[in-house]
């Protein structure tokens, strides 16, 4: 028998709040999980996921809120209790264990007979590719394997939902990338739901199927990655969604006719919601800020950085605003260029009044 | 000819310098020799004296010392009433040292918790000693209680038990202390960790805290061993010196200032250090069967 989560509909919390002290680190975080789902909590340091996280996980008591499972409330239990697998950004391997060990504690502490041990063990040494290191201590092994044997222990209890908190951060770039696939692979092997933590947009957006963005213990935007990529729902998440250029503006016309003034010159733009004339943030991608021979916006270089496949460039218009663009060819710093962006990747946010 | 053969090898040619430097030896290095000095001044030195006139006894060969030790039991019983006192006190101070460590570190005021508890430390055993004899002795307010109740007297000093309860009240606080920092030094999420995957309390210590504690936890068994089975003040103060308290270190003191025999008393004094070792050589070497890395998750 392959390792499969244990089944179930629905994981829900309920205006989930934590306090500590006179800070409050959550306030009321509501979000539906369904099984087999990866969901991505997203967010700058301090936002509240990793607390988020540990409230599901039990390591931390709720201030207020409810946890549910189906129809059974679980946010008083203790963590061992819970049954969720999780995965710790420092792995939290016992050091004295061997690998083996490690992954088969879940199903000790189950009291699960001897062979049955075994053989989920190998299962699941053979999920993360690790079948001949099985009787290495985790200090022999690097940093990636550890990984591996953290993410084996947490799924081989069949858990209904595994956690995971920032866990590709000790991992160097080429490994990131391969855990990453793998962590997708595991995840739909199993087909458990997976809560993962990560403060990295471009890891959120190529594992998981809906984001939750989070700041200031809130949650500011669910959607699946191509909503939240296309139309972030305010500034502050689409400046998290790698909307860099954040020019406070005036936006004058609405709806399809709106336009923004960015560095002198008026330009169409989209208002993400319905909004008025008045104090604007407009948002722009720097891949879609591109230099063209004819675009309108008239830009001084000041550096340039090569990328591979084209050069992210910073200068500053002629009214000082400073703009973040990519060029196809090279560009000189101290040079003019032109740049144009398509009408629908500008952004508009209505902006406070300052 | 072969001689010539490696001669005529180009040799990588290092300094003097360079070859101390790599082996980690420079400047700095000489700082160590106060310290060297200090040891073999203090203990080196009068431990080698010791041992010496240990085998120059004032009458008889050069073993009569020792053979004198062992053919009386006024002597020889010194031993068996000192481990008596010894392994029950470091076995008690340990242990019960290490559920308070276990909770002390989840304090916030772990500082103010930690400076009573050293309190005892500073206070010496003299002093922890007078403190006994006036409060659980026989006019004392823990036998006025006991009586007001009609329970009767009960006799705390003076005995075994005087002495045993000084043990634990001067040696906790020192075997709290290195318990302390070797908790401390275990990486939280690894309870953690197990309590995800359903160890309850009882099994998270078993198999995550005991294991990953158990060197720090020899160490502080030899160390407080050590400090018990020296114990002289209080045996004298507190115990009974003639009968069941008669530790060895009474033994060397009265070979040493009441029959003058300095040679008998650093016998005495060496098979005491001969007693001590057996004990610390015997837990350390029981290390071996625990596991003795970092006590840290993952990557060091």
């Amino acid at each position: 028998m392959a390792i499969a989560a244990r089944d179930f509909r629905e994981l829900r919390l309920d205006a989930m709040c934590r306090n500590f002290g006179s800070l409050n680190a959550l306030k009321g975080v509501t979000l539906n999980v369904r099984r087999g789902e990866f969901i991505a909590l997203l967010g700058p340091s301090g936002c509240g996921k990793s607390t988020a996280l540990n409230c599901l996980a039990g390591l931390l008591t709720l201030s207020d809120g409810s946890i549910w499972l189906d129809n059974t409330r679980i946010d008083e239990l203790r963590p061992e209790e819970r049954g969720f697998g999780m995965v710790f950004q420092n792995y939290a391997l016992f050091p004295h264990m061997s690998v083996r060990k490690n992954i088969g504690f879940g199903l000790a502490m189950q009291k699960r007979p001897k062979a049955e041990i075994e053989r989920k063990v190998d299962e699941a040494l053979a999920i993360v590719r690790l079948t001949d290191q099985g009787d290495k201590l985790p200090g022999q092994l690097s940093g990636g394997q550890q990984q591996r044997v953290a993410i084996a222990r947490a799924i081989v209890i069949e858990p209904p939902l595994v956690l995971m908190d920032e866990p590709l951060s000790n991992l160097d770039a080429k490994l990131r990338l391969e855990m990453r696939a793998e962590i997708r692979r595991i995840h739909e092997l199993i087909g458990s739901a997976t809560i993962y933590v990560t403060h990295d947009q471009e890891e959120a957006l190529s594992l998981a199927d809906r984001i939750v963005v989070m700041r200031s213990g809130e949650v500011r935007q669910v959607g699946t990655p191509e909503e939240l990529y296309a139309g972030p729902a305010d500034a502050d998440v689409a400046e998290f969604m790698g909307y860099r250029n954040q020019i406070r503006t005036r936006a004058a016309g609405s709806g399809a006719a709106m336009s923004v003034a960015i560095g002198g010159v008026t330009l169409p733009a989209n208002p993400v919601r319905p909004m008025a004339e008045g104090a604007a943030i407009a948002a722009i991608r720097p891949n879609d800020l591109n230099v063209t021979a004819d675009g309108p916006l008239a830009v001084k270089v000041e550096s340039v950085q090569y990328h591979g496949q084209e050069f992210y460039c910073s200068g500053r218009a002629t009214d000082g605003t400073e703009l973040y663009f990519t060029a196809e060819h090279t560009v000189a710093k101290g040079d003019t260029v032109r740049l144009a962006a398509s009408p629908n990747r500008i952004l508009v946010y209505p902006g406070a009044a300052s | 000819m072969s001689d010539q053969v490696l001669a005529a090898r180009p040799r990588p040619r290092i300094s003097l310098r360079t070859w101390l430097k790599l082996r980690e030896i420079d400047g700095v290095t000489l700082m160590v020799i106060p310290a060297v000095l200090f040891v073999i001044a203090l203990f080196v030195y009068p431990f080698l004296y010791g041992f010496v006139i240990s085998f120059q006894p004032k009458t008889g060969d050069w073993l009569a010392n020792y053979r004198k030790f062992f053919s009386d039991p006024f002597l020889y019983d010194t031993i068996a009433n000192t481990f008596r006192l010894a392994i029950p006190a470091t076995l008690i101070n340990v242990l019960i040292s290490i559920p308070i460590a276990l909770r002390v570190r989840r304090m916030d005021r772990r500082r103010l918790l930690t400076t009573i508890l050293v309190i005892p430390i500073t206070l010496g055993t003299v002093l922890i000693a007078e403190g006994l004899l006036i409060y659980l002795g026989p006019q004392g307010w823990f036998n006025r209680t006991l009586m007001l109740f009609g329970i009767g007297q009960v006799r705390l000093v003076h005995n075994y038990t005087g002495v045993m309860l000084s043990l634990i009240l001067s040696g906790f606080p020192f075997a709290f202390l290195l318990t302390l920092s070797y908790v401390t030094g275990i990486d939280p999420s690894l309870e953690q960790a197990a309590s995800t995957l359903g160890a309850k309390a009882s099994a998270r210590f078993r198999y995550i805290l005991l294991p990953l504690l158990a060197q720090g936890l020899a160490i502080n068994l030899c160390l407080s061993f050590v400090q018990t089975f020296s114990v002289f003040p209080s045996a004298v103060l507190l115990g009974a010196p003639a009968g069941a308290t008669r530790v060895i270190s009474i033994a060397a003191y009265q070979a040493a200032y009441e029959q003058y025999d300095n040679s008998m008393a650093s016998a005495i004094a060496m098979i005491m250090g001969f007693c001590q070792l057996a004990v610390v050589i015997f837990i350390l070497s029981s290390r071996r069967f625990f596991y003795r890395g970092a006590a840290g998750g993952g990557k060091g």
